[in-house]
């Protein structure tokens, strides 16, 4: 049991490592980024009331003309302390996020918990049902929702059931004095969205994965011996799809943190994609940085996850050649 | 238009569908009805039907909300702030009324005295913070040097620039010393940036939200919602609604789909192409509110060829405005006339419009020495609103004088920066001034921080003389020659004016409504009120 447990601690704790140096990597090409746009904080804040007095001492209170560089390096130690810095409008970082990445990860959540189990069944029930009716209707109706961008999801189903049916609001702009059960039906619109959404994806995939790994010959094996179909696709076939399955989960829940923006801007809900684009129009780099490293971190997160599921799995991903 | 005009023209609508009404009578009827409303819908003009109600809430879907907001009326820059802050919880000593002149709002009563250098305000009585504090002499003094550090980045800065000192007499009385004369002063302090907030212990002021407005704040989340409960102590017969909801819908579909579901009553800025849908609903309508803010075409007086006069000139001449508020504001916009002075401002000088005419054009280019030129006009689609648009329009119309116009294409970020105040000639979105002292020293004196590239002694010494006169016939005459001087000297084309374009619910009322600002001069939150 040693023997076997190390190797997979040590493989962690090196792609947690790789991790943390992609997440520094990603900070370092954001800062440049945003370094390197025209406009600053100052003139996009003023507006018309921009005279170079008022820019010039708004620039120098934030210490923004210092080099990019050495903002970044003092930017970067704060960070390691855990110490995300004030915004420019001179709030905590954290303050201005905080509440919103709550919102994003309670949407996310509420969706990954139906969407998983529900996408994985019906990927299942598809490969089991190959050819048939419901696989024939599965793969169709998920390959038209997956065609089309999620604003148009997203409109048709604000049009069918806020605008005509009128039996949801048509906004998610969900408050913190709003009771749950409030909050719970303002987002069912954007929930039934990212499940349309992210439902196809996974339904697909795991369709795939599992008949993949039904055209090896071991399958041909057990349905020689004998083993029912629904045996086979569940004893035999999904063990060795789940490396697949769980990739193709961790991509969607990832997305469901950092890239649901285009939903959140359709149903205004208060997520913490809405607090980067805002941050970007007003050039406030501590808020964009911070929201560079939550997406990230959310990525190589439930990749890093996914590995490791995969690795449990089939061990024999171990020892790459 | 009212309600009972769109009932009645929908169900001639109705006749018409069904073949009961033949379409030339739906169009004499139609046009007889929107006659008959034309006096109720002119912009502003009070509503006689409808008196103001008490009670209910008023929800606003506005698209200009940062996570970045907060309560130092130094950083306050968008409507959001301005009328959910200022207008909604503070007062400032004036306040300007929807006709545009200037009434006391803190303050009871004003007097200039050395050439409209000192200026004394007497604040009213009995009035209080919504903590039940009473309003000193003392707290107007800090709400106004809050703005005066020397490090101060507030927006509000320009204003109080020109102030010198404040002293305060008693609790009631506040003298402001100016650098030199502005008979404007009263207007100015009319900013939302100058808001009166309580003197905190220590000097400075608290920046909580107490204030001493029509509504206190009840709760307020960055970037989401502000929202607003009456005040019952307020110092006027106001405000009519019992709470205030200001929501942020920062896409512009999604803040129609919110009016169109009953989310929200009001939204701002509505896009052109949107007008035809909401007129067609008898649950809303458009509000077009005259306003200051204008589309123009900006010239570099220093740069060769629009250094000549003539070459200005025939460059104005070239360009056909209705042409181009037809086809790319959809008839959305006030013709401009090469003069940056709005219509309902106080001191605006009519003039005869400038028409489009390819024969002038060529007649000052000739004067000028020249038969053809080609210039480049620089634009980006946030320059304006269908700048480019305009641009290339603009290009067909001066083609047949001989004057080439290039459109060059900047990128949209960044335009601000790197092309405005640069390039020679270039596009603007102008969001004006509410006083012409004040839009003249922003832009066109010499010393102006703006100033684009265009000087005149005669003008900067007109200038000099209204800002210190405080006979207001003597300042027409004044104002009327320095517009004069912007027409046929200056170096600026208007395009348009453009309206304040509001999408509201049926259920809402309003009287007159001020346009030197949005949001009835940011004052919405008081003045209008809900008839359901």
């Amino acid at each position: 049991m040693t023997r076997k447990s190390r190797p997979i601690l040590s493989m962690v704790a090196s792609r947690v490592g790789l991790g943390v140096l992609s997440l520094i990597i990603v900070s370092l090409v954001i800062f440049s980024a945003v370094a390197m746009l025209p406009g600053s904080y100052a003139s996009a804040i003023l507006g018309q009331n921009a005279t170079p007095e008022a820019v010039a001492a708004m620039e120098e209170q934030l210490g923004l003309n210092e080099p990019w560089f050495l903002r970044y390096l003092g930017w970067l130690g704060a960070a390691a302390t855990g110490d995300m810095g004030m915004s420019f409008a001179g709030r905590p970082v954290m303050d201005v996020i905080g509440p919103r990445l709550i919102n994003t990860v309670v949407l996310a959540s509420i969706t990954a918990v139906i969407a998983v189990p529900v996408s994985i069944l019906l990927g299942i029930l598809c490969a089991r049902f190959r050819g048939r009716f419901i696989d024939k209707f599965l793969s169709t109706s998920t390959l038209a929702s997956i065609s089309v961008p999620e604003f148009f999801v997203a409109y048709i189903v604000m049009m069918v059931l806020a605008v005509k049916l009128q039996l949801f609001p048509s906004m998610a702009g969900i408050r913190a004095s709003m009771d749950w059960g409030d909050q719970l039906y303002r987002m069912v619109l954007p929930i039934l969205t990212l499940l349309l959404v992210i439902l196809a994806h996974m339904v697909r995939n795991t369709r795939a994965a599992i008949l993949s790994v039904m055209a090896s010959p071991y399958i041909e094996m057990a349905r020689l011996k004998g083993e029912p179909e629904s045996r086979v696709v569940m004893r035999q076939a999904l063990p060795n799809a789940i490396g697949p399955i769980a990739s193709v989960v961790a991509l969607n829940l990832a997305y469901l943190i950092s890239g649901v923006v285009v939903i959140e801007v359709v149903f205004v809900y208060p997520g913490v994609g809405q607090a980067m684009i805002d941050a970007v129009r007003n050039r406030d780099v501590p808020v964009i940085q911070a929201c560079a490293l939550i997406f990230a971190a959310a990525y190589i997160g439930f990749n890093l996850i996914a590995d490791v599921i995969s690795i449990i799995s089939n061990p024999r991903l171990l020892h790459p050649r | 238009m009212n309600e009972s005009h769109h009932h009645q023209i929908d169900a001639l609508a109705h006749g018409l569908r069904r073949g009961t009404l033949s379409r030339r009578e739906f169009l004499l009827r139609t046009s007889a009805l929107l006659a008959a409303s034309a006096a109720a819908t002119l912009p502003g003009a009070a509503r006689a039907e409808d008196t103001p109600k008490q009670g209910g809430l008023f929800r606003l879907g506005l698209h200009n909300a940062s996570q970045n907001d907060n309560l130092d009326p130094g950083t306050w820059s968008t409507s959001w702030t301005g009328a959910g802050f200022n207008g909604g919880i503070f007062n400032n000593l004036v306040e300007i009324l929807p006709d545009g002149s200037v009434a006391g709002d803190l303050a009871e009563s004003w007097e200039p005295s050395e050439a409209a250098k000192v200026w004394r305000f007497k604040l009213k009585s009995g009035i209080t913070f919504h903590d039940g504090r009473g309003l000193r002499a003392e707290d107007v003094r800090q709400s106004i040097e809050h703005h005066m550090k020397p490090d101060s980045t507030s927006g509000g800065r320009a204003i109080v620039e020109q102030i010198d000192s404040i002293a305060t007499e008693g609790d009631d009385v506040v003298i402001f010393t100016l650098k030199e004369g502005n008979a404007d002063f009263p207007y100015l302090l009319s900013d939302y940036h100058l808001s009166i907030l309580p003197a905190a212990e220590g000097g400075g002021i608290d920046m909580s939200g107490n204030g001493t407005g029509a509504f206190k704040l009840e709760s307020f989340e960055p970037g989401i919602a502000t929202k607003l409960v009456r005040n019952p102590n307020y110092h006027k017969p106001l405000p009519y609604f019992d709470e205030v909801e200001f929501i942020s819908i920062p896409d512009a579909t999604a803040r129609l789909n919110a009016l169109l579901t009953g989310e929200v009553d009001f939204i701002q800025d509505i896009d052109i192409r949107n007008v035809s849908m909401i007129e067609g609903s008898s649950d809303f309508h458009v509000q077009r509110v005259p306003g200051l803010r204008h589309f123009s075409f900006d010239m570099d007086t220093r740069v060769a060829p629009f250094d000549n006069p003539d070459v200005r000139l025939a460059l104005k001449y070239a360009l056909d405005r209705d042409d181009i508020i037809e086809k790319v504001f959809l008839g959305e916009g006030r013709k401009g006339n090469d003069n940056p002075v709005s219509q309902i401002q106080k001191f605006s000088h009519e003039m005869p419009q400038r028409e489009y005419s390819i024969e002038k054009a060529k007649e000052h280019l000739a004067k000028a020495g020249l038969e053809t030129i080609t210039v480049e006009l620089h634009v980006a689609e946030n320059a304006f609103a269908g700048a480019i648009e305009a641009a290339v329009l603009y290009a067909e119309h001066a083609a047949p004088a001989g004057i080439t116009i290039n459109v060059v294409r900047e990128a949209a970020d960044g335009y601000w920066e790197n092309v405005w105040l640069k390039k020679p000639f270039a596009a603007v979105d102008w969001f004006g001034r509410a006083t012409v002292d004040w839009l003249f020293s922003t832009i066109y004196t010499s010393d102006a921080p703006w100033n684009a590239g265009w000087s005149n002694a005669r003008f900067d010494e007109l200038h000099a003389l209204a800002r210190a006169e405080t006979d207001d016939a003597k300042r027409t005459a004044y104002y009327a020659e320095m517009q004069q001087i912007v027409h046929d000297e200056g170096n600026i084309l208007t395009v348009a004016f453009v309206d304040w374009r509001n999408a509201i619910s049926n259920n809402i009322g309003y009287g007159q409504v001020g346009g030197l600002m949005p949001l009835d001069n940011m004052r919405i939150c008081e003045r209008w009120w809900r008839k359901d």
